[in-house]
């Protein structure tokens, strides 16, 4: 038997045995952070490489928030980034936030985006929304970095 | 975390191209027994291509027979932990028959002398068939277990008559006599031999155990959790609630000292005291059990010679009285460790290695083998592999909703990653060497289709976790109508 082989042969399947090992993480890869940006991007585009750009959405510039971040409570550190969809806070499980907060409704209160504001607005929960100090009685825009509160949950909007 | 979900359910579009990545991996998996098999049959002399193809044809209708499975019972479960148990079985049964052909059709291996005192490595000629028959078995109780358990809270329903099923298995072999129990060669009593047929009650006993465990532990972890007082900086719970893990603690010492099985005492009490600080989340717990069986295995070890011996050659396995003198206790782990030293980083090549000079190489010693035959790169992978099949479990964990089903998940995947560490840990002598066997690895029956057992409860759970919810039909208002399936 031919020494060289051999030694091709034992580095070629422990070289095999790796790439299982990376395809493995790969796939718990895809598990945590979905698809990849570009994979998706390819899947979702159609075949037309270069239709007439949709209207340019204002760069977010020095005055568009960018994120929506939790300051205190249970969930406190996480950040959203803000598309252009709304998004709903509460207990309940198809909400886009979901509470872990004794002192949020199911469905507590929504932020929207509207006319480059971010609006938000009570949805009937039982112990109110706050934007500062003041009760949110009906939609009112969020200027940035001022915290709304829900139950013992705070977020605020950040660039 | 950047998906806006949550954690809770991973995206729709992802959930549903899942079995197709479950099946790609699995034909990876297979590419690659099918590769080990190849390079073994090169290496070794006097092979047939047709045994080849007999076996990876049978491994490949069994591991495709539990993928269907999956995909008909439990349509949402993780990709990867089936493919990860799969490469698992099949190196395996790769290194079963490499050991076997070791002294058959003009190869080298042990050559047994008259005067050969030395426990050898000969394997039947029928271990390779076996091997298959408790693979085909194992799936089989994976496809009935997802079959029968639909909703693994069922299993809460029989906390307690689990938990008396697991100590019986676990205490049925020191009331047998040794001719029964015995492990021949070991001083160890942990299985029941009949006519030929030999089962180790324990790894069932194990799983019943972990179940168990969650069940008394949702019931029971407010109270373990909440009172007691702090004393220096450490939250100790109260004297009465000590009761359960003090019996446990007993239990495990008892197992170590009447059937001479340190290991499975070992997972038994590492199971017990991690669910436990997963349902409380108190740090004390896990140093009171650390420091207890610390405590208990030292002086278990100065009151009977059997485990003393254990410690001695784990601490000096090269000394004359160890090693030269009869009976050599610690023969096997010197044998084991030259074993690794000549794999040394990339190995010898499979079927190139001297693993069978190693006695129990095929089953406690096997990681020494592929130690020598894939070296310190192939173990890597492997030790991965275990790694990635532990993280899929504890992400089901994570994701689960239930309290039950979460302890379940958390206390199965520790006791892999504990079992595995127990085992590699012993034979690389990081701690003192306790015959246990290498979940999927190792040669036998009972290891094999309870690691199976393990693989399909983790998968029922993360079909669980990963279930999406249902939809709403009607948007609106705070009464929803769902649809359920």
């Amino acid at each position: 038997m031919n020494a060289l082989t051999l030694t091709l042969i034992r580095v070629a399947f422990l070289a095999v045995l790796w790439l299982f090992v990376i395809a493995a993480i790969g796939v718990v890869r895809t598990d945590l952070f979905g698809t990849t940006a570009k994979a998706r991007r390819a899947r979702s585009r159609p075949p037309q490489r270069q239709p007439q750009r949709p209207p340019r959405q204002p760069r977010p510039g020095r005055g568009t928030p960018r994120f929506l971040v939790v300051t205190e409570g249970g969930l406190s550190g996480l950040s959203i980034d803000l598309t252009d969809q709304q998004i709903t806070l509460g207990r309940a499980n198809d909400a886009t936030l979901v509470l872990n907060d004794d002192y949020a409704s199911s469905r507590h209160a929504r932020i929207f985006p509207q006319d480059g504001q971010w609006i938000v607005e009570d949805l009937g929960s039982t112990n109110g929304t706050y934007l500062d100090r003041q009760k949110v009685t009906r939609p009112t825009p969020v200027p940035m970095g001022v915290p709304i509160r829900i139950g013992k949950t705070v977020l605020e909007l950040r660039r | 975390m950047p998906s806006p979900a949550l954690g809770s359910q991973p995206p729709e579009d992802i959930t549903a191209g899942r079995r197709r990545t479950e099946l790609s991996m699995l034909m990876f998996a297979f590419a690659i027994v099918a590769f080990a098999f190849a390079s073994t049959a090169f290496s070794l002399k006097g092979q047939r291509l047709s045994t080849f193809v007999a076996i990876m044809i049978a491994f490949i209708a069994i591991m495709i027979g539990a993928h269907l499975a999956v995909r008909r019972w439990a349509p949402y479960a993780d990709p990867l932990l089936l493919p990860l148990a799969a490469i698992l079985n099949g190196l395996g049964l790769v290194m079963i028959y490499r050991l076997h052909e070791a002294g058959r059709n003009g190869n080298a291996g042990p050559v047994s002398t008259a005067g050969n005192t030395i426990p050898i490595t000969t394997l039947s000629s029928s271990a390779v068939t076996l091997q298959i028959v408790y693979t085909v078995l194992g799936i089989g109780c994976f496809v009935a277990f997802l079959v029968f358990v639909k909703e693994p809270r069922v299993l809460q329903r029989y906390t307690y008559l689990l938990g008396l099923v697991g100590v019986f298995l676990i205490a049925l072999p020191a009331f047998l006599p040794s001719s029964i129990s015995g492990v021949a060669g070991t001083g160890a009593k942990i299985q029941i031999s009949l006519g030929g047929f030999t089962i180790q009650p324990e790894e069932f006993a194990k799983l019943a155990l972990a179940a168990f465990f969650a069940g008394y532990l949702v019931a029971k972890r407010d109270v373990l959790s909440l009172a007691g007082r702090r004393v220096l900086g450490v939250d100790l719970p109260r004297g009465r609630d000590l009761g359960p893990i003090a019996l446990i603690w007993l239990a495990s010492l008892l197992l170590l000292v009447f059937e001479s099985d340190i290991g499975t005492s070992a997972v038994f009490m590492g199971l017990f005291v991690a669910m436990i600080y997963i349902a409380t989340s108190r740090t004390s717990w896990l140093l009171i059990g650390f420091i207890s069986f610390i405590g208990g295995a030292f002086l278990a070890a100065k009151l009977f010679s059997h485990v003393g011996l254990r410690f001695s050659v784990w601490l000096h396995p090269f000394s004359t009285q160890n090693l030269i003198d009869y009976p050599q206790p610690s023969y096997q782990t010197v044998q084991g460790l030259y074993g690794m030293a000549n794999g040394g980083l990339l190995g010898r090549g499979l079927g190139n290695g001297l693993p069978y000079w190693t006695p129990l190489v095929q089953s406690d010693f096997i990681f020494t083998a592929f130690g020598e035959e894939l070296g310190l790169a192939g173990v890597m992978a492997l030790l991965l592999v275990y790694g990635l099949i532990v993280q899929r479990g504890l992400r089901t964990a994570v994701m689960i909703k239930d309290p039950y089903s979460k302890l379940l998940a958390g206390g199965l995947s520790f006791m892999l990653a504990l079992q595995v560490f127990v085992i590699v840990g012993g034979v690389t002598r990081l701690i003192p060497l306790t015959g246990i066997t290498t979940p999927f690895l190792s040669q036998g029956g009972s290891s094999l289709v309870a690691s199976w057992v393990l693989i399909a409860v983790l998968v029922r759970l993360s079909d669980t976790a990963r279930r999406p919810p249902p939809r709403p039909i009607q948007e609106e208002g705070l009464t929803q109508v769902v649809s359920v399936k």
